[in-house]
């Protein structure tokens, strides 16, 4: 993927706390992104990495804190809004439009920032980079293997060409080699066009692959903060945070 | 069509195939009687408001139980513009423009109003809010008696047949032209959105509203967008109705026409234009052909008084139950192709290809494909399309 967009997002949340109304599901997370930068966010079943994508993205507000992109505060912006920043979001469970084509949530992705031959170019790209999808380009997104849904969520993620990406367990159900590609695409799209990505995961091991470095979440609280290599390292912090 | 003019494309494509069956259908005139002309005129008017309801039920997925009211809210518009025409010595074609135009303004306000207060609402709630407006329209015209004129409406001039047809045509047809036009600009316009960059918009947000917005789709102004569309879309079907019949009065415009105009888009076939066209039709047809056809019969004038009025809703009823079991594609989809349902249709070969990319117009190769789930040409006129060649 050629890219216009020269460099990646750079973020910063702090003190961002959210609840579902009872007790927060997030306390005063504090968070800082580099452009360009790959981070894991880990963690067990109900830890918040969810809550915390999906409050990055809009879709929840939070109690308390604020979100920067690129230095302008956008805590107050609707997802709609944010999406037009650059800031993508694939959430958990493969979310392609249904009843959609494929082709049309590629075009459905790239509605608001291309036009034209532009959009038709974009969209192509997604295709070099997803063989699979260029095969069913007709095919509805619910006629899709769980895979190719994959592929098609990031794929109408990736078309509008964000600067920070955002995903949220990408490897759920899916093989292990299908997981492999789908990491070996987010960490060329990073090195490639600079793009920021967020990337939330139970499978410790594929995420750290990929990652520069991994935040560990435990009940809603930011536990640990390192570089990839030296948590996969930390035996005890793998043992009572990540369960290996 | 594409093989009569491979070369048009998109909304181009669109208007002149919308062009095309609008000359058709006033050429269609000549061969009617009177009374077939004015039940054309009233299909044709029908079809705007349903074409304007299978749009927002279809692509966006907002149900509304009001659309009669809002083909009322046309209706009373023109009768009122016109008349204060009539006032200011206006007649003939400037009074009609100007009683459309009236029509559409005020259509277009209540269907943005209703829209924002819509966007607001998921689902029944949406349904009950216009259900309300469709209960209200009695009340309203009874408490503005003065200007709306109470149970008993308004009565607007009579037009006559301009001059230069007046040899040639009656004025049941020269109704049949106006609301055959009336109908040719809506429609033409509905389907141009249909196949659209607002049409693929709609249908993300009535598929996945948190997908779409991700995407950067705001979601509540394209849904009050449609609302407002559609309800442009049934007040024009109403001015064209209120032009046929001279007249607007709440009784034509009850609940039960506002679900009678549901069932036709579901029937038809959701989301499709043609769909609209055929179930428009059935409402004015079926009556008069289950009238027709029990007029056949020797019964008592008893059991004739209770079968009359009832009879045609119960066929209504059952043809409604029998398509959903058998079709729920709606009579559109019938003969189109085999297995259609929820598949997406198999689409020209290579639409953004590395040679086609190049030479791509922008709306040409993804939108022609577009159409062709539910397009008009395939339900209107049997052209073959591609995957038929």
């Amino acid at each position: 993927m050629t890219t216009r967009t020269a460099t990646g997002a750079e973020v910063s949340i702090t003190g961002l706390t959210v609840g579902y109304g009872g007790e927060p599901v997030l306390h005063g997370i504090n968070l800082d992104m580099k452009p360009g930068e790959i981070v894991a966010v880990l963690g067990a079943n109900g830890a918040g990495k969810s809550t915390l994508l999906r409050t990055l993205a809009g879709l929840v507000r939070p109690t308390a804190g604020t979100i920067d992109l690129f230095r302008s505060d956008i805590t107050g912006l609707r997802t709609e809004d944010r999406a037009r920043r650059g800031l993508a979001l694939v959430p958990d469970g493969q979310s392609v439009v249904a009843e959609l084509s494929v082709d049309e949530n590629l075009r459905l992705g790239a509605l608001w920032r291309h036009r034209g031959p532009a959009r038709a170019r974009a969209i192509g790209r997604v295709y070099e980079l997803f063989e699979p999808l260029d095969r069913r380009r007709s095919s509805a997104g619910h006629q899709l293997s769980g895979g190719e849904r994959q592929m098609l969520a990031i794929g109408r993620a990736l078309v509008a060409e964000p600067t920070l990406l955002a995903v949220d367990e990408p490897s759920l159900g899916l093989a292990p080699r299908v997981v492999a590609d789908l990491m070996a695409v987010l960490r060329d799209a990073s090195a490639r066009t600079g793009l920021t990505i967020l990337l939330a995961e139970q499978n410790v091991t594929s995420a750290l692959s990929i990652a520069d470095r991994g935040v560990v979440l435990s009940l809603g609280r930011i536990v640990a903060d390192a570089p990839a290599e030296t948590l996969s390292n930390d035996a005890a912090l793998r043992h009572a945070y990540l369960g290996f | 069509m594409n093989r009569i003019a491979p070369a048009l494309t998109g909304t181009r494509r669109t208007i002149v195939f919308g062009a095309v069956l609008t000359v058709l259908a006033i050429a269609g005139t000549f061969g009617l009687d009177p009374y077939r002309n004015f039940q054309l005129a009233t299909i044709v008017a029908y079809f705007c408001a349903v074409a304007g309801l299978t749009l927002l039920v279809g692509l966006t997925g907002q149900l509304s139980l009001g659309h009669a009211a809002l083909m009322a809210v046309g209706g009373y518009a023109y009768a009122l513009t016109a008349n204060l025409a009539t006032d200011w010595g206006l007649d003939g074609v400037p009074r009609f423009l100007l009683g459309m135009l009236g029509a559409l303004v005020v259509s277009t306000v209540h269907g943005l109003l209703l829209g924002l207060a819509g966007a607001r609402l998921q689902g029944p709630y949406l349904a009950g809010v216009t259900l309300a407006i469709a209960i209200a329209l009695p009340a309203v015209t009874a408490q503005f008696s003065g200007v709306l004129g109470g149970d008993q409406g308004l009565q607007i001039a009579y037009e006559g047949v301009p001059e230069i047809f007046s040899r040639l045509i009656v004025v049941e047809q020269w109704h049949a032209w106006v609301s055959i036009l009336i109908a040719g600009v809506v429609v033409t316009a509905l389907a141009a959105v249909r196949r659209s960059a607002l049409g693929l918009k709609m249908r993300a947000v009535r598929d996945d509203e948190t997908a779409a917005r991700l995407s950067g789709v705001p979601a509540a102004r394209v849904k009050v967008i449609a609302f407002t569309l559609s309800s442009v879309a049934a007040g024009a079907g109403g001015a064209a109705l209120c032009f046929v019949t001279q007249s607007i009065s709440p009784g034509a415009y009850t609940l039960a026409f506002s679900l009678l105009l549901v069932v036709a888009a579901v029937v038809g076939g959701l989301g499709s234009i043609g769909g609209a066209a055929l179930g428009a039709a059935l409402i004015v047809l079926l009556p008069w052909l289950v009238g027709t056809v029990t007029d056949a019969f020797e019964m008592s004038a008893d059991l004739e008084q209770r079968l009359s009025g009832n009879l045609g809703l119960l066929v209504f009823g059952g043809l409604l139950i029998v398509v959903m079991l058998a079709r729920p594609g709606g009579l559109a989809s019938i003969g189109l192709r085999r297995g259609r349902g929820r598949t997406a249709p198999p689409r020209s070969p290579s639409p953004f290809g590395p040679a086609a990319s190049a030479a791509a117009p922008t709306d040409s190769p993804a939108d022609e494909a577009d159409t062709d789930r539910t397009g008009v040409k395939e339900v209107a006129v049997h052209v073959p399309t591609e995957r038929e060649r």
